[in-house]
């Protein structure tokens, strides 16, 4: 696994950080080089809530090397209440409960392990049912 | 831009090809196309390859494929866009020929998937994909296709049993085809009972990777001729290349396959046809939802409607508009980086009346389209008999 590659993602694991665009303000998330709304440059550094809804899932039974322990497991497609949707695993949920449409919110959890590589284990967003209060 | 013809076309089996190597592999379709255009030398080799860097540790495939040939000091080197290599590999034969740049070019489409080994090849298979934020959270191909066949199946009501129109007449096909993997018919309850995979998706609904390497040879029609090449020749009467997002969550409509859209569209407008005069559709069924969004996005149904031609025999070898000829991607198997060159080589069985018992009746025009991924990429051809 390429170190450098997951101390750059950090932010983005961590805080969900992506941008608004200072042009026409679409929120972007994850980050890119060009506002996909206006095509303009979009660097205005901006954190999402992390709640939203499920507008698709899947539940996968065969993992690719790395989450091999985590199978089966739920990813979703998750639309952000700020607009953009994000790929990511659910998580304190049984696969059965899950639909569309059902809100979600980010937590921290761990995501992989890169097997016997160098021993690092990697944390990330994952989505779970928002608490009932 | 020159008129360009198929002179040759070669293909090996597909499957797991485990006592051949990727060389050996690329060499039987290369000298196969070759043979079939009369061994016409071509100035220029043009490779489609998804995933030798990974599987076979192996960069550079035009110099070694070329080279383990005997093709010495002729241009060549890989045309990689995921599993739309294929298509992107024909793509760039068809514009070296029609520009003038070469006079014959020779296209191998090689896989060599075996090379990996259990969860080393959802891992290999996974670089095609976003690797920051798709392959990183544990997305595989399959699952992409799950997410996509699951908002379908939401959003337009679509029975879930009705995706196994696909696999079901796509393994009718490859019966009749002895380069295919899967020889035999399914049917329906086999298809309901399959296991999940990427659950709605299940084992029937993905095409199973394998090995396999197909070639054609592309060059002028004033030079097919002089080469006094006995079969019909194939002109490329249109030809269209698009992109989407690589990401499926970056898309606004997923289940849109907009890059399969605008390719269709700018190879029937090149060739100066609709979509409807074609006589048979090479769809791109390496999951049954993507051949259902692949029709969709080519205007032969409406969004949401797709799913129907599976149901009333609309699809099939006599139907109004056959679709997998030869058994596609899941009754031939789906090499990959290959596959987008075995549409282009069986489309070309049809138009040349050499498909057997899979001859589709007074072939004359067919059009093709190759994805890589959830149409990040997709390349469309029309095919004509000259």
């Amino acid at each position: 696994m390429e170190i450098p590659r997951h101390w750059r993602l950090k932010k983005q694991r961590y805080a969900l950080q992506g941008e608004v665009c200072p042009h026409c303000e679409g929120k972007i998330f994850p980050p890119r080089d060009v506002c996909p709304h206006c095509g303009n440059e979009a660097r205005t550094t901006f954190t999402f809530s992390g709640r939203g809804k499920v507008y698709s899932f899947t539940h996968v039974t065969e993992a690719p090397a790395g989450f091999e322990e985590t199978a089966p497991y739920t990813v979703a497609l998750v639309q952000l209440e700020e607009g953009p949707v994000v790929t990511a695993q659910l998580t304190d949920v049984d696969a059965d409960e899950v639909e569309i449409g059902m809100p979600v919110e980010m937590v921290t959890r761990k995501i992989r392990s890169d097997g016997d590589e160098r021993g690092i284990i990697i944390y990330g967003y994952k989505f779970r049912p928002v608490m009932q209060h | 831009m020159r008129d360009v013809v198929i002179a040759g076309i070669g293909q090996t089996r597909v499957g797991e090809l485990w006592d051949i190597s990727l060389r050996s592999l690329a060499y039987q379709a290369m000298k196969a196309a070759r043979k079939d255009a009369n061994g016409l030398t071509p100035d220029a080799l043009y490779v489609g390859n998804y995933l030798a860097i990974v599987t076979s540790h192996q960069s550079n495939l035009g110099t070694l494929l070329a080279d383990n040939a005997g093709l010495t000091g002729v241009e060549a080197f890989t045309c990689e866009a995921g599993q739309a290599s294929g298509g992107a590999a024909f793509q760039m034969g068809y514009i070296a020929v029609a520009s003038g740049y070469v006079d014959a070019a020779l296209v191998v489409g090689v896989e060599k998937y075996t090379d990996a080994i259990g969860s080393e090849q959802e891992a290999a298979l996974a670089i095609s994909m976003d690797a920051d934020y798709e392959a990183m959270v544990g997305l595989t191909l399959a699952a992409q296709a799950g997410l996509l066949m699951q908002r379908y199946i939401y959003q337009y009501g679509a029975p879930r049993s009705a995706f196994g129109a696909f696999p079901v007449l796509a393994h009718a096909n490859a019966v009749n085809n002895p380069f295919a993997m899967y020889r035999r018919a399914i049917d329906q309850d086999t298809y309901e009972k399959a296991p999940p995979v990427a659950d709605p998706l299940n084992l029937y609904d993905q095409a199973s990777y394998a090995d396999g390497a197909a070639a054609v040879l592309l060059t002028t029609p004033e030079k097919a001729r002089q080469a006094g090449i006995g079969h019909p020749l194939v002109r490329v009467r249109g030809a269209g290349g698009v992109i989407d997002t690589l990401a499926l969550h970056d898309r606004p409509d997923p289940l849109a396959f907009d890059a399969a859209r605008y390719a269709v569209q700018r190879a029937c407008e090149m060739g100066g046809i609709l979509p409807g005069e074609v006589d048979l559709f090479e769809v791109d069924d390496a999951f049954s939802i993507y051949a259902v969004l692949g029709l969709e996005a080519a205007g032969f149904a409406e969004r949401g409607e797709g799913w129907r031609l599976g149901q009333n025999g609309d699809l099939r070898l006599n139907g109004r508009l056959p679709v997998l000829t030869m058994g596609g991607s899941k009754g031939r198997g789906n090499p990959l980086g290959a596959a987008g060159v075995y549409q282009i080589v069986e489309a070309v069985q049809q138009l040349r009346g050499e498909a057997g018992a899979n001859q589709v009746a007074d072939a004359r025009m067919a059009l093709t389209l190759n994805l890589g991924g959830p149409a990040s990429s997709a390349f469309a051809h029309v095919l004509e008999r000259v």
